[in-house]
């Protein structure tokens, strides 16, 4: 047994990838998240490895039910990543890509919250340059916009820290709740990375302009990060369930009308968010059961689809349904684990959304909250003709685009098949996924009527979609882009900023107008009347001073006599 | 376009191609009836006080897709669509 954190593993695995090439460098790459794994699974519960710092104790491998769940998907998602990205010859995408997936991991195993932090800002600087090798103008500026959002969740993170650590002489990473201003911070800095409702729009700014390969690592850790964030400091605030309500719902209309696919699947990650935001706001041992749960399937599915994708943009150039259709008869492997992808995400029985979602779905209805249930119901429904027909309809089948593009890299296809097995994997024996999660199970997912439901729903819901499409009701797939919260910096911030150096500049003007120039004038004036050619600097003539000194005296003479009659 | 020539086959493929979406369709509307149906005979175990009436899943399911697919055209579009380059400027 090591006892080792299985983070440090990648990151300090990761340093020495520069230095290997070739077929030693992928086998160095697939070798570092194995033996992190065997080294995770060989883990007790309990702090193993602690180091002192100005005079507080971190702990920095934090082993319980929780984590362990988490540690193992991302590592799964690292593993699939890298196959994934074999073909890549950047470096510096594997480096950070390790770098990033480490610190991901390192920070779900964090015992304290200062270590929290520095793993939370050390996977927002890692994976900016997942963005940043698309080497595109929008991928740069997407990419600062993306580092100074995910660098302020951490900065209000450590604001928080600092209060809790004020009040309560700790930085344990345990319950936090929102009773405290520290609590609320914190809870703030969590709910950017979670994407919460107008907290969102980083994510669908980022993640679609990131490289083919990046999307499938960065759709896998940040934002599940902060769910499991959530689930150990702020399991049964009710706020959340609430909050996780709203996001089932917004991105899906948005989704709909969206015609770049990779964002069209990250308002839908940004809608399954929000079933794991539900289910920790719930906080009972099956809703944080199935937060967990959901968070698993959802990294697999997510990459699965994400890979499928790629894939497309990485032979076609492009994602944008507009552009793409047909291309089932050049591609038909990736189509097939585009679908499987799909039937997961849609919580098709036999699929793996299907066990992990209907958890969270039960546990609303057993405490009694209906409203979200059937909010919950609806998200589920639309999840279906938004992102489980419309990514693979209109990238493979719709309207005949002429596009014949290769199938996909051996690579992809091994890593797109991992992730399909699994996801279908799961769905078919979902004990195996039960048996990792925290609280011991007592669910079954599989009774004659919960299939029947869910087949009833979705069934319909394709219904509905063949009777819009076929009327002409369904929207198109237009070349267009769609405003969200991000207008508000990108145009709002921008005219604001306008408005304001133009403002700057009149005041000056003005402020120059009113000082610089009256001084100017009353030093003119002085100078006229006192300069050397000045009326009062003259010099007088003698004959003048006795013409008005005699002009005087006549004068009050004058007045004197007449003083006198 | 160049890709006009994919878009039309030979027109007796295109009357199979047409003839299988049809058939298709009829499979999608028999699977509804039976599904709708199959209330009946399974008994079920409602989550909630309203969940176990007959339908319920099929009816919520058809309407939750058109009312978003309809509020996301005709409310959200309208409102937030802008032609590319919006933020070029």
């Amino acid at each position: 047994m090591i006892e080792f954190p299985p983070g440090l593993i990648l990151i300090l695995g990761a340093l020495l990838v520069p230095f290997l090439r070739g077929p030693l460098r992928a086998i160095w790459m697939l070798a570092l998240p194995v033996a992190a794994f065997a080294v995770l699974y060989s883990l007790p519960e309990g702090d193993h490895f602690a180091i002192s710092a100005f005079g507080q104790q971190l702990e920095l491998l934090r082993v319980d039910g929780l984590s362990k769940v988490f540690g193992y998907v991302f590592l799964v998602a690292i593993f699939l990543g890298v196959i994934y990205a074999l073909h890549v010859r950047a470096v510096e995408e594997h480096v950070s890509g390790l770098i990033y997936a480490g610190a991901a991991i390192g920070a779900v195993f964090a015992g304290d919250l200062v270590t929290l932090f520095v793993y939370w800002e050390l996977t927002a600087i890692s994976s900016v340059f997942l963005i940043l090798t698309r080497r595109t103008p929008e991928a740069l500026a997407a990419s600062m916009r993306y580092l100074i959002i995910q660098v302020g969740s951490g900065v209000l993170l450590l604001a928080g820290l600092i209060v809790i650590w004020h009040e309560t002489g700790s930085i344990a990473f345990e319950h936090i709740g929102i009773e405290s201003a520290g609590g609320v911070l914190i809870l703030l800095a969590f709910g950017i990375k979670a994407a919460f409702p107008l907290l969102h729009n980083w994510l669908q700014d980022a993640y679609p302009q990131s490289t083919p390969t990046g999307t499938v690592l960065l759709s896998a850790f940040t934002t599940k990060l902060a769910i499991y964030a959530l689930a150990r400091g702020y399991a049964g605030t009710e706020e959340l369930i609430w909050i996780g309500a709203i996001m089932t719902v917004f991105p899906i209309f948005f989704a709909v009308i969206e015609n770049d696919l990779r964002r069209v699947l990250v308002y839908s990650l940004n809608n399954q968010l929000g079933f794991m935001v539900v289910g920790v706001g719930i906080g009972t041992e099956l809703a944080l059961n199935g937060a967990a749960a959901h968070a698993v399937t959802h990294i697999l599915y997510k990459a699965l689809l994400f890979m499928s994708i790629g894939a497309v943009l990485h032979r076609t150039g492009t994602a944008l349904a507009s552009e793409l259709g047909g291309l089932f008869k050049s591609m038909p492997v990736t189509a097939v684990f585009c679908a499987i992808g799909s039937a997961s995400i849609a919580a098709v029985p036999l699929f793996s959304g299907f066990v992990s979602k209907s958890m969270i779905l039960s546990a609303a209805a057993h405490e009694g909250l209906y409203g979200v249930w059937l909010t919950m119901l609806f998200a589920s429904a639309g999840v279906l003709v938004y992102s489980g027909i419309k990514v693979p309809y209109f990238a493979f089948f719709a309207e005949d685009s002429g596009k014949r593009p290769q199938e996909a890299p051996m690579n992809m296809l091994v890593a797109m098949a991992l992730a399909a097995a699994l996801c279908i994997g799961i769905g078919v024996w979902p004990s195996a996924l039960f048996a990792i999660l925290p609280f011991d199970v007592d669910y079954v997912p599989y009774t004659d009527s919960h299939v029947l439901s869910q087949v009833q729903l979705l069934v319909f819901s394709v219904l509905a979609f063949v009777v819009l499409l076929r009327s002409g009701l369904y929207p198109k797939q237009l070349r267009s882009i769609n405003l969200d919260t991000d207008w508000f910096y990108l145009r709002l911030g921008r005219s604001f900023l306008q408005f304001a150096t133009r403002a700057a500049e009149n005041m000056h003007s003005d402020a120059y107008d009113l000082v610089v120039r009256r001084a100017k004038r009353f030093v003119e004036q002085l100078y006229r009347h006192h300069g050397p050619h000045g009326i009062i600097a003259r010099t007088w003539p003698t004959g003048s001073m006795v013409l008005w000194v005699a002009i005087l005296l006549v004068t009050y003479l004058a007045l004197y006599f007449i003083d006198i009659f | 376009m160049s890709d006009d020539q994919h878009k039309s086959g030979a027109p007796a493929q295109k009357a199979a191609r047409k003839g299988n979406k049809i058939k298709l369709l009829w499979a999608l509307y028999a699977l509804c009836t039976v599904l709708v149906l199959l209330d009946l005979p399974i008994h079920r175990h409602a989550e909630t006080g309203f969940d176990g009436n007959f339908g319920f899943y099929g009816f919520y399911g058809f309407i939750a897709s058109v009312v978003l697919v309809l509020a996301a055209r005709y409310v959200l579009r309208p409102i937030v669509k802008r032609p590319e380059g919006y933020y070029d400027d």
